[in-house]
């Protein structure tokens, strides 16, 4: 038997507020992080030009992530007109990326920079950044109590970081079966971001490869819905 | 012309040892055993239809095996290759022909070689094979499309006279089907003069099946060499429903046909040889002392008459639908067993080790009843068993009728059958059911056009095998029968898509698999494609199992190492348990410990309140041959003296208290409940269909401000609510019960539902996976395989939203529309009730919508209503948090 409940309209949601360091943030259900007091936006993990690397090897992803990653952002970026943007790191996802950006994808980034501050965290992907980008680049950038960088470091060093790299996803469960989102992953002291790439998938936040990040009490997943970020405690994850 | 032949020919027709074989068992060769050999001495693919027993195997055979006693010794040089291959859908079933076959061959010391080719098949043996093949090749479709697109193809099959398809009214009506018609095109083209026999069980259109066996071809002016001369279509053959065209492409009022044209054609046929089933099944509906529940699936409450059954039998097989029901009956019925009769379990997510144990107690007679599902379908013969019981309706009258089959060997002997409805609509569909099966009526489901997602993966594999001409390959692909209709244009966006993903937006070029050479032939860019290739070959989607492991000791936290594997597991079951929670499985009840790698983790444990997995698979809809017999059923009272009196009361009830809707009527009941209002009503065209119907009448719905909350669907009706009230709105027309049911819903409303539909996402991985589009996952490369693969979740967002006409999301359309959708089936049902709603306001709940209406709260549609897992999810952490929960 299968049954069915239909969607209950909301009203307009707010943003979600995640406390970093002391800072309070707003996540998207984009997975855009916006710093209001300093009018920053932070994405992670665009991997733009992820669907023509996949090409090179014969796999014919539609070529239209690129386009589409673009169109997110710019939806997002003309809602909240931010002075600045950090991209953090993997912004293409690999080192030739840049150079295979179509001239109207070029030419749509071109218009999202120009009037603003615009910072390349370098990524694990994306070493070589090429010059012909506008843009400033940079491995690390502390703002604030606030450090930027794309890969979580690990030891002491969490306070205040705001990283990506991981491309964190949850599995909720619930109602008898389970939904998977991408998140952002914090405790307070750190925040991970989901990727916001069209292709870019997730990796479970109860994966070993996060072990040791967060501390047990405070952690939450920022869960992206459709229109809103869910907090969800640890109780409420799978693994995959 | 054609070859007529009776038993007094098959002296002349059996060399010595054959006729001597026979005449040593005082055997006589069946009448259709001595036609087939006949007709394929005449060199004519020929359709065999027979029930089981006939000996069907031995028929296919006997024109190979006389072939090969007749030709010369000495094979020319350089070898001979394969003259024979066989085909079957089951590996099982090849490895088990093969040795059935090896004493015939034996005792008249034929010289014969045979062997099976397998995904089992060590790599040294096939390299052998490849060297030095056997006379008879037995293989699965997956294989022939491996052997097909090696570069030695063409030497290998060049000797192939014939071809041999087990099973095929099984193959036919599956992705599977349309891999295997290509490559029995590949065969034809490599092998000019084939002939192709088919196997297979009664069906409904025989006539599809003849024109699959044989080449088919575009333009009734020139023949093909191969296959039988051709013949007018029939004009039972109607019209495919396709996959349905969007927006303006599709004719007004016509069922929509994707990418293909119709043009007057002729049909070419293989020859028909039908063996009449034996006797007449003697079938009987359980009539307990017990009340019929209105709703479920456990058929509990028949347990005890069941039991009692089987100790009143010799050897008792009991079919169900689905694993979790074979699983709860076993349980149940080892709860009652007293007398400790020796009843087993069997289905495929079985270790298989356990299942070979039962199988051979059930030969060997050991056994007093076996709980099966459909694995127990195919052509494998069993032990003497005198009673098929049919637990749930067999939603199927062709499905029942090869079910009850296994009942007794012998032909000429009637086969008993007992049906035990789980609920009272099942009660009315097995009374259905009966009557088809007394009648002889089939309703094996019609060949469908053929899936474009299998095409690509075919042209890649052409191209693998040696450079081709796009023409030609053209003509070959429409030769095969799922694809005779396929126009050019379509094809060549198919090839395409092959070589460069075939978007709009052109910029793959650089990187494409196959290229055109300057020859104006295809063929692959590199020869990493080609093993790209071989990878991914085939069209089985299999949902992610995990193997159950039962560890020693619950104390030792995660068990240790050892311990027994039990069988395979779906990977969504397992997720959706803590650990700690129990659940059945191999009938025994277990307590989930936790996943590792690619094991679950169980103990065993003396809990009995287990959940029971729900399983995607096994899920038939109901027929529309049974359904129209249900309504016509409801329709007239005269038919009611048949069925179980608390049955026929619950209708005289129903008829009183609102009506009964005439055959072709759609009856729908409005009336208050709590604070809601319901709407109730009974297309009977099965839960897919009625899923999407509840979808799309509760997207109008809340146009109209009627606020519907929630539905829910069977097989045979469909309930919707809301807080407006529905009655008084349909009785003023607003909107009407017309404009509500009318066609146009699977137009926009369609489009945009299911766009977003989970249904329609899982689909499209499909059809990615097998086109190649994205890669499949393999064992032990998984680790780094997540990182370098692509969700096609992702994928299908994206292409929606930049080239919705992509070809892959056209195949995904159409396979929805067939499949998990039901859009097909729910077309033609708005079609013909235009104008025959019945609309009755009643003040409370009727007896007939008392089914539906207890299912309501039961189950959520899996993958909707996400965001309200979030939600609560979320909640919970806020009530956490504040120290309420």
């Amino acid at each position: 038997m299968i049954a069915g409940t239909a969607r209950q309209s909301e009203n307009e949601p707010g943003p979600t507020l995640v406390a970093v360091a002391g800072v309070v943030l707003e996540a998207f259900a984009d997975g855009g992080l916006w710093w209001a007091d300093r009018r920053l936006l932070v994405v992670a993990d665009l991997h733009f030009e992820k669907g023509s690397s996949f090409a090179r090897r014969g796999q014919m992803l539609p070529p239209y992530d690129t386009a589409e990653t673009l169109a997110r952002l710019s939806r997002l970026m003309a809602r909240l007109d931010p002075a600045a943007v950090i991209a953090l790191g993997d912004s293409f996802h690999d080192d030739g990326g840049a150079a295979r950006l179509l001239p109207r994808d070029r030419a749509a980034l071109a218009t999202l920079q120009s009037g603003r501050e615009w910072i390349w965290i370098a990524g694990n992907h994306d070493r070589e950044m090429p010059a012909d980008l506008a843009g400033m680049h940079a491995d690390t950038l502390a703002i604030g109590p606030l450090v930027f960088r794309h890969d979580p470091a690990t030891g002491e060093d969490a306070a205040g970081e705001i990283a990506g790299h991981l491309h964190p996803a949850a599995r909720v469960a619930g109602r008898g079966k389970w939904v998977r989102r991408r998140c952002f992953a914090g405790d307070g002291n750190r925040l991970i971001m989901p990727a916001f790439g069209a292709y870019a998938g997730g990796l479970n936040v109860l994966d070993r490869a996060f072990a040791g990040l967060f501390a047990a009490p405070g952690f939450r997943a920022f869960v992206l819905g459709e229109d809103r970020v869910y907090a969800v405690g640890r109780k409420a994850l799978r693994p995959d | 012309m054609t070859a007529r032949a009776d038993v007094k020919d098959a002296v002349t027709l059996l060399p010595p040892p054959f006729a001597g074989w026979f005449a040593s068992r005082g055997w006589t060769p069946r009448p259709h055993q001595v036609e087939l050999l006949a007709k394929a001495r005449a060199g004519r693919s020929v359709l065999l239809i027979a029930p089981t027993g006939a000996g069907k195997t031995l028929a296919g055979f006997l024109p190979t095996l006389v072939s090969l006693h007749e030709r010369p010794k000495e094979a020319p040089v350089g070898g001979r290759g394969p003259h024979t291959v066989y085909i079957s859908p089951l590996k099982a079933l090849a490895v088990d022909i093969a040795r059935n076959l090896e004493q015939p061959v034996a005792e008249m010391g034929l010289p014969v070689t045979m062997e099976t080719r397998t995904g089992d098949t060590p790599l040294h043996k096939r390299q052998r094979q490849k060297l030095k093949p056997p006379d008879i090749l037995l293989t699965t479709p997956e294989q022939l499309a491996l052997l097909i697109s090696a570069t030695d193809a063409g030497r290998f099959f060049a000797d192939v006279d014939t071809v041999i398809l087990d099973e095929l009214h099984s193959l036919v009506v599956s992705k599977r089907g349309d891999l295997l018609s290509l490559g029995l095109a590949r065969l034809r083209t490599l092998a000019p003069g084939l002939k192709a026999i088919g196997l297979s069980a009664t069906v409904a259109e025989p006539d599809q099946l003849r024109g699959w066996l044989v080449g088919q071809s575009l333009s009734p002016a020139h023949p093909r060499e191969s296959g039988n001369p051709e013949v007018p279509s029939l004009a039972s053959e109607g019209k495919p429903l396709g996959p349905r065209l969007r927006g303006d492409e599709r004719p007004e009022g016509k069922p929509p046909t994707a990418g293909r044209k119709s043009r007057p054609r002729r049909l070419s046929r293989a020859d028909l040889i039908t063996v009449a089933g034996g006797a007449k099944p003697e079938i009987t509906i359980l009539d307990s002392q017990e009340r019929v529940p209105w709703s479920g699936h456990a058929a509990r409450y028949a347990l005890a008459d069941i039991y009692a059954t089987i100790a009143a039998h010799r050897m008792v097989l009991i079919f169900v639908n689905t694993r979790s029901q074979a699983e709860m009956i076993f349980q149940e019925l080892w709860r009652i067993n007293a007398d400790a009769l020796p009843i087993a379990l069997h289905h495929g997510s079985l270790d298989p080790t356990q299942r070979r144990k039962v199988e051979a107690a059930m030969a060997a007679g050991k056994l007093r009843a076996v709980v099966a599902t459909s694995t127990l379908d195919l052509g494998i013969d069993w032990g003497d068993v005198d009673l098929v019981i049919h637990v749930g309706a067999p939603k199927g009258a062709s499905r029942l009728a090869q079910r009850i089959g296994r009942a007794n060997h012998r032909l000429d002997e009637p086969s008993k059958a007992l049906l035990v409805p789980a609920n009272r609509f099942e009660v009315l569909e097995c009374r259905a059911a009966l009557d088809a099966n007394y009648l002889g009526a089939q309703d094996t489901p019609p060949i469908r056009d053929g899936g474009l997602d299998v095409l690509a993966q075919h042209v890649l594999g052409m191209a693998c095998a040696a450079p081709f001409d796009a023409g030609d390959a053209y003509r070959e692909v429409t030769s095969a029968y799922p694809y005779r209709n396929l126009a050019r244009d379509t094809f060549d966006r198919v090839v395409a898509f092959v070589a460069t993903g075939g978007y709009a937006l052109k910029t793959y070029e650089r990187y494409a698999k196959i290229r055109q050479g300057p020859d104006g032939l295809w063929r692959v860019s590199h020869p990493r494609f080609a093993q790209q290739y071989r990878l991914n070959v085939g069209t089985i989607i299999e949902a992610p199992m995990l193997n159950v492991r039962v560890g020693r000791s619950a104390r030792a936290g995660f068990a240790g190492r050892g311990g027994r594997t039990l069988g395979k597991i779906e990977e969504y079951f397992i997720e959706q348990l803590s650990p700690g929670e129990t659940f059945l499985f191999a009938g025994q009840v277990l307590r989930f410990e936790g996943i590792r790698e690619n094991e679950a983790i169980a103990t065993r444990t003396a809990d009995d309140t287990p959940k029971i997995p729900m399983y995607a698979g096994g899920k038939f809809p109901l027929t529309t041959y049974l359904a129209t017999g249900v309504r016509a059923m409801l329709a007239d009272p005269k038919t009611w003296a048949n069925l179980p009196v608390q049955v026929s009361d619950w209708l005289k009830i129903q008829r009183r208290r609102s009506i009964l809707p005439k055959r072709n009527q759609l009856l729908v009941e409005t009336f208050p409940r709590g604070n809601r209002f319901y709407l109730v009503s009974y297309p009977f065209e099965g839960r897919l269909a009625h899923q999407t119907l509840g979808m799309l009448l509760t997207r109008r719905l809340e146009r109209a401000r009627l606020r519907p909350t929630g539905f829910v669907a069977t097989d045979y009706s469909l309930a919707v609510w809301g807080l407006g009230n529905l009655g008084l709105a349909f009785a003023r027309g607003k909107p009407s019960l017309a404009e509500l049911f009318d066609e146009d819903m699977l137009g926009d409303d369609l489009d945009a539902w299911m766009a977003d539909s989970y249904l329609l996402k899982r689909t499209f991985r499909s059809c990615a996976l097998i086109s190649g589009l994205i890669e499949k996952r393999h064992p032990g490369k998984e680790k780094t395989g997540r990182q370098m693969t692509v969700s096609s979740d992702l994928i299908y967002d994206v292409l929606r939203a930049h080239e919705p006409d992509h070809i892959l999301m056209q195949a995904t359309w159409a396979d929805a529309a067939t499949g998990q959708l039901d859009v097909a089936r729910l077309g033609e049902m708005l079609s013909r009730i235009k104008g025959k709603i019945v609309h009755k306001q009643l003040d409370r709940i009727s007896p007939l919508a008392l089914p539906v209406m207890l299912e309501i709260g039961r189950e959520v549609i899996a993958g909707e209503a996400q965001e309200d897992v979030l939600r609560e999810a979320a909640e919970d952490l806020i009530n956490e948090a504040m120290g309420d929960g």
